[in-house]
Formats: C-alpha cells, sequence, structure tokens
C-alpha cells in the first residue's frame, strides 16, 4: 500500500555525506538506510519511541536561522552557519528535516554510547556463560562494537531475583534488565494486555507484572523475541540450546489465515524454536505463542512416519500402486485440505478431473483475535480457491459427503490430512468405501484406511500458502522429513501419473509451477516460482474477492480491503 | 660290514643334525645380532623383553640376559610358528610352497664341505672335522650356494604379484653379475695355494686352511683378493648395500611380500644361514681358519681340547665377520639396482680379472725364479 | 631480486670415487655410536616427564569445593573443530542450596576421543574454566563406544584444579551481603 503513497523524501548530511531519506522518519532508521548503524536498545521500529536507553545517541545541528526574520544566517564565507546543539541528541526521538547534520561517530557519540555501555554494564551480572540470549544479545554486540573493554566498577554489583515466572511462558531475570520497556511497551500497545511495568527506583528499578495479573496472552512471547538482553526469556527455550547453533530456514506460520512469516531454528533435524520474521505487510516483527508451538508436533507419538497398505508397513512404490489401482474404480470421492500447500491442492485437483471425483473441502474456524491469529485457523484456504480446486467457500463439516455415502454414491475415498470423524461423517457412512489417507499424522480416519501415505509437515517440505490478504507466500523445509518420505506433492503427482498409466516424471516446484502458472482462470496465472519473493506475493483476487470470508479485521488486514483491491495488479504481471 | 657302515651312517647322521641346529641357532642369534647392534648404533636399547620364567627368577644373571633379549629368537620363531597361516588366492600354491625350501636347503648344504677345524690324534694324525672332505670344496660350495637363488626366483614368480617379481627378477641379474666376480676372486687364491714349492692341495678348503697355518693369512698376502670376494660375498646374500631383492621401500617386502608365517620365517633364516655360510666359507679361505694368528703356531696342544679350542676359535672370527656384516648394513645406504649392476660388471668383474691375471704372472715368475 | 649463482662442483677425486674413505667414515661414525648413551625409555615402567602446557585428553574439572564448573554454555562444542564434544544442557534445580545460583549445568557432557585432535581449543574458550587439556596421554579402549568419555569419566579424569576466581562463589556473597534488593 505504501508503494502509492508518495513519499516526500529530503537531504540531511550524515556524517559529512548529502544523503537523500524519507520525510518524516527517525535518525536511526534514516542512518540504517544508509548503511550506518546507530546502536539503540528501547527503539524498535513498530513500537511507539520511549528513549529511555540513550543509546542511541548522536551528535546533531541544524542550519542557523535569524529568530526574528527568519533569515538564514551566514558565516564569513557567506555559508550558512550551523547551529550544532551542544549535547547529543537520542537517534530515537528526533526526526529528520531538511539540511539537519547529523554525526553517528563523531568523538561526542563515541563518548556517549561508550559511556552508556558502562553505565548500562555496571549492574550487569556477566553470566553469558548461563544466558540464553547470548548470540543473539544486542548487549554483548554492542559491548564489543561500542563499549569501552574493562570495567572501572568495583564494588558489589547488584543482586536481583533471577527466575521470576511473568507468565505460563516467560521467565525474568532482572538482573539482566537493562529497562529499555519495550516489553512493557509492547503488551500496551500490540498484544492490549497491559500488565508489565517498572517499579521502584533507580538501580532498584524492577520488571514486574501489575499485581494480580501474569504476562498471559497469546503474544507474552514476542517480548522475548524483542528483549534486547536475555532478561526475558522463553521458558520452553530455556537451556534447550545456544543460539549459534540453530540453523534459520524461512517458513510461514501454519496455525491460521493470518500467514506470519516465521523463522524456523533447527539443529541437526531438530526444531528448537521457532519466531516470527519481519514482514511489513504481514506480520511486522510479530507471531502468536500457539503458532510457536507447532513444531512439537513433528516428533511427535502419534506421527505416521511409514507408508502402510491394508494396514501393514510397506514400500512407497506398494502404497501408490495400490492406491491407483483403487482409484482406477468409479464413484471417487476426494477429501482435500486448507493445510495443504498450493502445489498439493493444484496437484489434488488435477486428480480430480483425472478420476472425475468431486472434490469436498472441509474448513476448520474459529475465533479471530484481531491480531495474528484469524477466524479461518487453516493457512491456504484461498489456495483451494485459486487452483481452482473448489468453488465454494468451504464450511465446517462434510454433510454433502456423508449424503453421498449414504447413497452408495462414492467407493472410494481419498482423504489428505483431514479426519473424517471430527466433520460429521460415522463410520456407518464409511462401510462400503475404501480410503487412501495422505498424511502427516495418525487419527481415526487413518486408523481405518486402506492405503495410508505418510507425508510431511510443512517444517519438511518447501511450497507455497496463500493467506487471507491474498499474499502468496513461500515456505521452505527446516528439517529432514522421517527417512523414506518424500514430500506430498511428489506424492500426488505419481499417484496423477500412473493413473494415466505414464511413468512419473521428476517434478520440482520449479516445474510444477510452470504448469499452475498455465491455470487460465486463476489468479495464479503467469505465476513463476523463482519469481515469488522472499516477503510473498500479493495475487489479485478478482471474483474470489466477492466471497465472504471468516476473518476480521486485524493487524495489516482489513475484510473490505479484500474486496476493494482486485483492480491491484500482481506483482509479476506488472514487470 | 653292515654294521660298521650303519654306524658311520648313524654318526655321520648324527653330526649333521648337530651341525644343522648349531647353524640354524647361530643364524638366529644372528637377527639378534642384527637387532641389537642396530639398536645400539642408533642410539636404542634393542630386544630386551623376552624372558624364560625360571631363568628370569636368578638374580643378575636373569635380568642381565633379558636385556640381552637372548630369549628373543625364540619368541620370534615361536611366533612364526604360531601365526595364521594365509596364502594368496593368486598364487601359483606349489611354487609358492617350494620357493622356500628351495631357498634353504642350499644355504644348509654348502655347509656340509666347510671344515670348522681338525683334530689331530695321538699318533700325529690330523682330520679335518667337516661332514664331507671333499676335495672339491670350493666348487661345490659355489655350485650349491648359487642355486639359493632358484628358491627367490621362484618365491617372486609364483607370488603373481607385481613386488616380488621384481624382487624375483632383480635378484636373479644381480647374482649372477655377481657370481662371476665371485668365482674369478678366488681363483688367485688357488692359484697361490697350489702353486709349485706351496703345501696345499687341490681345491680342498681344509688344505686351505691348513696353508695358512703359522704364516701369513691370505687376506695380508691377497687383499685385493679378499676385497672382491667381501664385496661379491654382500651381493650374494643379499645383504644391504645389496638387497635389492628385498629393497623394503620400493619394493614393499620384495620377493618375500606375499609370504606370511612360517613360510616367511624360512625365507628370513635362509637369508641369515647364507651370511653364516658365507662368513666361515670367508674366514677359511683369508682368515686362517681355526688356525691362531698369522705367523703365529697355535698356541694349543692337539687332541680334543686343542680342536674344540680350534673350532671356538673358527666360530669367533665367523662372528666378527657376522658382525661386519651388520655393521656395514647399518652404515650405509641401498644402491639403486643400476648402480649395483654397473658396479658388478664394469668393476668388480674387471678388477677380477686384472687380479686374476697379475696373480697368474707373479706366480709364474716366482715359479720360475725358484726353479732357477 | 634474488641472484642465482651457480656453484661449480668440484670433480672427485680417485680415492672418492671408489667411495671407499667414505665407507670407512661411515663405519667409524656408526662404531662410535655403539657405545654411547642410550635413549630409550623403558615406555610403560618409566613415563616420560610432560613439560608445561601439554594438551593431553581433555577433561572436566571441579572447583576445590568438589562443585561441577561447567555450566553447559557449550562454547566448546561450538568451536571444537573436528565436532568432538557435545553437550545436553541441563537445569540446576531451585531447590539445591549450594548451586541454584548457577541456574545451568550439563546433564550430559560427551567428547569422542576418536574425533578429537587436541587442539586446546574449548579449553582456551572455555569462560568458567572448567575443561582441561591435563596429562593424561594415553587412551585405549576395546570399542568406539568405550572411548566416548561421558560426563562422569571426564569428572573422574579431571578431579579437582585450583580456582582463582571463585566467581560464582562471588556472586553468592555479593548476593548474601551486597546490594540485594
Amino acid at each position: 500500500m505504501s508503494a502509492n503513497v508518495k513519499v516526500d523524501m529530503v537531504t540531511i548530511i550524515l556524517n559529512g555525506e548529502e544523503v537523500e531519506v524519507p520525510d518524516g522518519i527517525n535518525l536511526i532508521e534514516a542512518a540504517q538506510i544508509h548503511g550506518r548503524e546507530v546502536p539503540h536498545y528501547c527503539y524498535h521500529p513498530k513500537l511507539t519511541v520511549a528513549g529511555n536507553c540513550r543509546m542511541c545517541l548522536v551528535e546533531m545541528g541544524m542550519p542557523m536561522r535569524d529568530r526574528g526574520t527568519g533569515e538564514p544566517v551566514l558565516d564569513s564565507d557567506g555559508n550558512q552557519k550551523i547551529g550544532w546543539i551542544p549535547k547529543p541528541v537520542i537517534g530515537c526521538g528526533t526526526n529528520v528535516s531538511p539540511g539537519m547534520r547529523v554525526n553517528t561517530d563523531s568523538p561526542l557519540a563515541k563518548d556517549s554510547r561508550e559511556g552508556i555501555m558502562e553505565f548500562l554494564l555496571v549492574n550487569h551480572p556477566l553470566d553469558c556463560p548461563i544466558c540464553d540470549q547470548a548470540g543473539e544479545c544486542r548487549l554483548q554486540e554492542f559491548a564489543m562494537d561500542y563499549g569501552r573493554g574493562y570495567s572501572r566498577f568495583v564494588e558489589r554489583k547488584n543482586v536481583k531475583p533471577k527466575r521470576t515466572r511473568l507468565g505460563p511462558k516467560v521467565t525474568l531475570d532482572d538482573e539482566r534488565c537493562i529497562l529499555c520497556s519495550r516489553c512493557i511497551r509492547f503488551c500496551q500497545e500490540v498484544a492490549k494486555d497491559d500488565v508489565l511495568g517498572f517499579v521502584d527506583r533507580g538501580s532498584y528499578s524492577t520488571l514486574t507484572c501489575f499485581p494480580g495479573k501474569e504476562l498471559s496472552n497469546n503474544y507474552s512471547l514476542n517480548t522475548v523475541d524483542i528483549c534486547p538482553v536475555g532478561a526475558l526469556t522463553s521458558s520452553d527455550f530455556r537451556f534447550k540450546m545456544r543460539v549459534w547453533f540453530l540453523k534459520e530456514s524461512p517458513s510461514i506460520c501454519s496455525e491460521s489465515s493470518a500467514g506470519a512469516n516465521t523463522l524456523v531454528e533447527s539443529r541437526e533435524g531438530q526444531i528448537y524454536r521457532i519466531t516470527p520474521r519481519r514482514n511489513d505487510s504481514v506480520n511486522d516483527t510479530w507471531m502468536t505463542d500457539s503458532g510457536r508451538e507447532l513444531f512439537k508436533k513433528v516428533k511427535s507419538e502419534s506421527r505416521l512416519t511409514a507408508h502402510r497398505t491394508n494396514g501393514c508397513v510397506d514400500t512407497l512404490d506398494a502404497a501408490v500402486s495400490f492406491s491407483v489401482e483403487l482409484l482406477s474404480n468409479e464413484k471417487i470421492a476426494i477429501v482435500g485440505s486448507c493445510n495443504s500447500s498450493v502445489e498439493e491442492q493444484y496437484l489434488l485437483r488435477k486428480l480430480a478431473d483425472q478420476t472425475k471425483a468431486k472434490i469436498h473441502l472441509p474448513g476448520h474456524f474459529g475465533e479471530d483475535d484481531g491480531l495474528l491469529l484469524s477466524a479461518d485457523r487453516t493457512p491456504n484456504l484461498r489456495g483451494a480457491l485459486a487452483t481452482g480446486m473448489v468453488k465454494k467457500y468451504p464450511s465446517d463439516n462434510l454433510k454433502p459427503l456423508a449424503l453421498q455415502l449414504v447413497k452408495g454414491a462414492v467407493k472410494t475415498l481419498l482423504v489428505v490430512n483431514e479426519d473424517l470423524f471430527a466433520l460429521g461423517i460415522t463410520k456407518e457412512h464409511l462401510k462400503k468405501a475404501k480410503i487412501i489417507y495422505v498424511g502427516t499424522h495418525v487419527n481415526e480416519t487413518s486408523k481405518m484406511a486402506d492405503v495410508v501415505l505418510a507425508g510431511l509437515t510443512v517444517f519438511e517440505k518447501s511450497g507455497t500458502f496463500i493467506n487471507r490478504n491474498f499474499r502468496l507466500q513461500k515456505f521452505f523445509q527446516a528439517v529432514p522429513g522421517p527417512a523414506g518420505l518424500v514430500p506430498d506433492f511428489l506424492v500426488l503427482n505419481r499417484i496423477a501419473s500412473e493413473l494415466s498409466g505414464k511413468v512419473a516424471e521428476s517434478l520440482g516446484l520449479e516445474s510444477l509451477w510452470k504448469e499452475i502458472g498455465k491455470l487460465r482462470t486463476s489468479c495464479l496465472k503467469g505465476i513463476a516460482y523463482r519469481e515469488i519473493p522472499s516477503d510473498g506475493l500479493d495475487l489479485d483476487p478478482g471474483k474470489l474477492a466477492d466471497l465472504s470470508y471468516v476473518e476480521g479485521p486485524a493487524l495489516n488486514f482489513s475484510p473490505i480491503k479484500a474486496k476493494t483491491t482486485d483492480k491491484m495488479k500482481p506483482k509479476a504481471a506488472k514487470d | 660290514m653292515d654294521a660298521e657302515l650303519m654306524q658311520m651312517l648313524a654318526l655321520k647322521v648324527t653330526y649333521a643334525l648337530v651341525m644343522v641346529s648349531v647353524v640354524m641357532s647361530i643364524a638366529g642369534y644372528t637377527v639378534l645380532a642384527e637387532r641389537k647392534v642396530c639398536a645400539w648404533m642408533q642410539g636404542r636399547v634393542g630386544p630386551n623383553r623376552t624372558v624364560l620364567p625360571f631363568i628370569s627368577a636368578i638374580p643378575f644373571i636373569g635380568p642381565f640376559l633379558r636385556n640381552l633379549g637372548l630369549f628373543q629368537p625364540l619368541a620370534d620363531g615361536l611366533k612364526f610358528l604360531f601365526k595364521e597361516e594365509i596364502v594368496p588366492g593368486h598364487v601359483n600354491k606349489f611354487y609358492y610352497y617350494l620357493s622356500p625350501i628351495v631357498a634353504l636347503v642350499p644355504a644348509l648344504t654348502t655347509m656340509t664341505v666347510l671344515p670348522f677345524g681338525e683334530f689331530t690324534n695321538a699318533e700325529g694324525f690330523t682330520t679335518p672335522l667337516v661332514l664331507a672332505n671333499v676335495d672339491l670344496g670350493i666348487l661345490f660350495i659355489f655350485a650349491i650356494s648359487s642355486l639359493g637363488v632358484y628358491g627367490i626366483v621362484l618365491g617372486g614368480w609364483s607370488s603373481n604379484s607385481k613386488y616380488p617379481f621384481l624382487g624375483g627378477i632383480r635378484s636373479s641379474a644381480q647374482m649372477i653379475s655377481y657370481e662371476l666376480a665371485m668365482g674369478l676372486s678366488v681363483l688367485p687364491v688357488f692359484l697361490w695355494v697350489n702353486a709349485p714349492g706351496m703345501t696345499g692341495s687341490g681345491l680342498s678348503l681344509a688344505s686351505i686352511v691348513n696353508s695358512q697355518e703359522g704364516t701369513a693369512w691370505l687376506v695380508l698376502v691377497q687383499p685385493f683378493s679378499a676385497f672382491l670376494f667381501l664385496v661379491a660375498l654382500f651381493a650374494e646374500t643379499n645383504r644391504l648395500p645389496f638387497d635389492m631383492p628385498e629393497s623394503e621401500t620400493d619394493l614393499v617386502g620384495g620377493f618375500h611380500t606375499e609370504y606370511g608365517s612360517f613360510k616367511f620365517g624360512i625365507f628370513f633364516v635362509a637369508e641369515y644361514a647364507h651370511v653364516v655360510i658365507g662368513s666361515a666359507i670367508f674366514t677359511t679361505l683369508f682368515l686362517g681358519g681355526w688356525h691362531f694368528l698369522p705367523w703365529v703356531a697355535d698356541p694349543w696342544a692337539p687332541g680334543w681340547i686343542g680342536s674344540l679350542l680350534g673350532v671356538g676359535w673358527f666360530l669367533a672370527k665367523t662372528f666378527c665377520l657376522i658382525f661386519f656384516f651388520i655393521w656395514v648394513r647399518w652404515t650405509l645406504p641401498r644402491f639403486r639396482y643400476d648402480q649395483v649392476m654397473k658396479l658388478g660388471w664394469a668393476k668388480l668383474l674387471p678388477l677380477a680379472l686384472v687380479n686374476l691375471i697379475f696373480y697368474m704372472i707373479l706366480v709364474t715368475y716366482l715359479d720360475q725364479a725358484s726353479a732357477s | 631480486m634474488i641472484k642465482t649463482v651457480v656453484m661449480e662442483r668440484k670433480p672427485l677425486s680417485l680415492s672418492e670415487r671408489t667411495y671407499l674413505p667414505q665407507i670407512a667414515s661411515g663405519l667409524k661414525t656408526t662404531f662410535s655410536n655403539l657405545f654411547k648413551k642410550k635413549v630409550t625409555l623403558q615406555y610403560p615402567e618409566q613415563r616420560p616427564s610432560i613439560p608445561r602446557g601439554y594438551r593431553g585428553v581433555p577433561t572436566l574439572v571441579k572447583d576445590p569445593n568438589g562443585r561441577e564448573k561447567c555450566v553447559s554454555c557449550q562454547l566448546c562444542e561450538f568451536v571444537c573443530p573436528p565436532k568432538a564434544i557435545r553437550i545436553t544442557p541441563g537445569h540446576i534445580p531451585e531447590d539445591d542450596e549450594e548451586r541454584s545460583h548457577v541456574e545451568k549445568a550439563p546433564e550430559e557432557f560427551e567428547i569422542d576421543m576418536l574425533r578429537c585432535i587436541y587442539c586446546g581449543y574449548c579449553e582456551e574458550v572455555c569462560p568458567e574454566e572448567a575443561i582441561f587439556l591435563q596429562e593424561n596421554y594415553s587412551l585405549s579402549g576395546y570399542s568406539r563406544e568405550e572411548l566416548v568419555n561421558d560426563k562422569e569419566k571426564l569428572y573422574e579424569m579431571g578431579g579437582t584444579l585450583p580456582d582463582k576466581h571463585f566467581k560464582w562463589d562471588k556472586k553468592k556473597t555479593d548476593e548474601e551481603q551486597g546490594n540485594a534488593h
């Protein structure tokens, strides 16, 4: 949206260099645009400016004007005089204006930072060896970059409680807290759950929950993310793994149609935590606590780790050929899933065309929290619409399928990752039907299925989702799946190929997208996988915008907007 | 008559067995000597761990013997016996088994004609102590000892593998080259000994030894012949600096690369048996055999004691020579193969010829001088 | 600029060409060596003296009060070039009177001695001075598993070393006497 708004540029002189920056931004952002780092703790781009850490002190001056006349004051050479402010100013609280002089590395600025660092470290416990933040700690980084290297403080350090429980998921180490108030502001401004505050004064200042309250909202772990030091730590991740071992893979939160951008952090095939990835058009820098828990399902007891035919473990080849055999019959129905990626949904549609099957798609709905947990609790409902897998907006049950089963119009059922029994189907209905189940976890349906094709979770495969903004976003494989399992889209492709009597060609996402890009009436037309940017691609929903979606207004999303942006073209088409 | 013959035979067989075991144990202890001397030269201690249970309990002597490594050959021999017998699949089995035998038998056969002392009975009648006092002693030795190369060539060839094969080839070429020089270098000795007016008779080794009694040893008379013979002996026994067939650095193990356990042990002992026999021959030919010192009559009285002392003296000389063999081995580097060939054909052979012709002329001149 | 000087080799004299004088002098050298003092160390009975700074088998040490020093910061695991170290971090329960203020301690600590290259980086990087490459240089085992030293074995080998800092004890006295909140 910001692309359409014309931003005025102003010229400032940054470290003696004339640079252009957008009007209205503060000095930290302005310096960052031009590759200068202004260290800061309390400033966060998505929160209000508090200006209490004083780390971002810079030297600033303005061209002098006569107060009475407004005329520029000239020096003896005829140039406009610069009125340097005698004391340093905070970069976060100072916005740019034309002609502004800023020095981020003048002796004064450096001195100020050194002083601030020394004061911050006076009572800091220096327990980096046991601190979970070590490795991603701003205090460590800035102490290295801007600190003075040694401490002159010889007195006893302050001692504060080290294991305070702020809420079910957050632990506070008071000694490490530098009182930046980011967490307080987050709770007030973003989570709208005002529970945190400082008590006491001076070096006794302490972060605490208001009496009788605790930090228990579904966004509490974001305070851990934004805490620049190790004061707030995740009780779940605490002491599990040092952050420098973790490999970060970009992914998409599959909890709801909000489609928060995430980083899946893993080591040696084991996921340790999920953190939000900044995307200003989707989730800013936040994500839900519940979304961070999803990785625990990857290694859960109920995970399907092997393909099965008639209840016995079997090879993929055997399972696929048995599926093909079952699908060659008539009277087939397919139960698709809004949890599948766009590619899988596309292949499912292809399979339905081949077998003349009807696709039933159940939706999963919940409460909208107005932030990043939308009412549609599946990541890719819009994908099913975009690929043309279904035409109508899904309902939360499978009554039409139940009717057909009763009538005997369905003999074989291909179910993708859905539990039929939770969706209004009973054992009575399925008496005569053969079931092929493609999915990741054991459920009642998989227990009944004649063929089980074990699939991969969102963390073990790559693909794309379309979120509630009709934004096409890529997710990538973070960890390898259980041995012997291949991505679902390859399994579906094999079934589709073998159904038509061909041997499946090796297929990559790129080549699959060449096919998807040929969909005529879809908003996915003309898109190549490679051209989808890492922060997603806004699609033109076209007629799909007219459907009645369940999501209410939320962070970076308004339902009306989704309907009125039908004139907006996809970026790829514009290029 | 028959009984006498039987007794003779039994006696000879006993003698032969005693001699074989003596030579074999000397060969075994030569291995130990090699290890010890090499260790000392390199600032090490050498084998000093093996011990027999009772002997180690004796104060002073037990530890002393242990430090000397006196029981090491026993342990080595037992090890060879009890090692797993591995026969590579690609070998020619018959010749593979045959070659160690072919290597050892000539080494032991040569000692039949080797005199190592003499016995003078009460009547003053002297018999050399030898299994077979053959007149053609030296010829017999040359004939038999050069058969030893067949063991090596066969071993190299039957192993059916490149390094042993190369080792075998080199060995045969080297043996042939140096045999010539060796033969030519001893001829002057016999010329000298059998010259008119001299005491010697024929090619018998005992007579050569006796010709050196109380007079100059032949090494002093014919130092150049002795030198040529010694060099050729090094080459014939495959000792460094002429150990072409083995040359660990370029041929892994040479002809015995594919051999293990007892078969390797036989090759190993055969090599040292060659060294022992070679030293004994050199002692016989050039160092006066069992006689005391040049120009000095034997200080011991004839009889059993005298002949035992003579045998001891003979062995002492042989051991000194064995030490010399070892000493040279741990001093000199190995020749390159082409250098070995060049030395054999272009240096030693002409020198031996010149040497022979010189002594022919000298002997003729002396003969003429004494006749006139 | 480097100048190349071609040195003419002196032609060999006749005696030199026979090699005999050289061989004789070589024999002299080796013979004189026969009687020199032997340098052999009779190993299992005699042990070499370990020089200062020797890097033997890495071990975990305890402080003079017999307390675990390692806090499982995993820096050694990170710095280990052959990835021989594997640590499972763990909590120290809050009811541990003596050490609850340290909070963190290794649950399991394994060093795979088949991988270890004795570089000593772990000792160098350790902020708690808990891992030391001590004097033990001889280690053997019958299986691969035996050569993976676990926490118990590492502490057994490490023993106790003097501590200059008593960092955590200081922290505790701070807590008791300092500007407690």
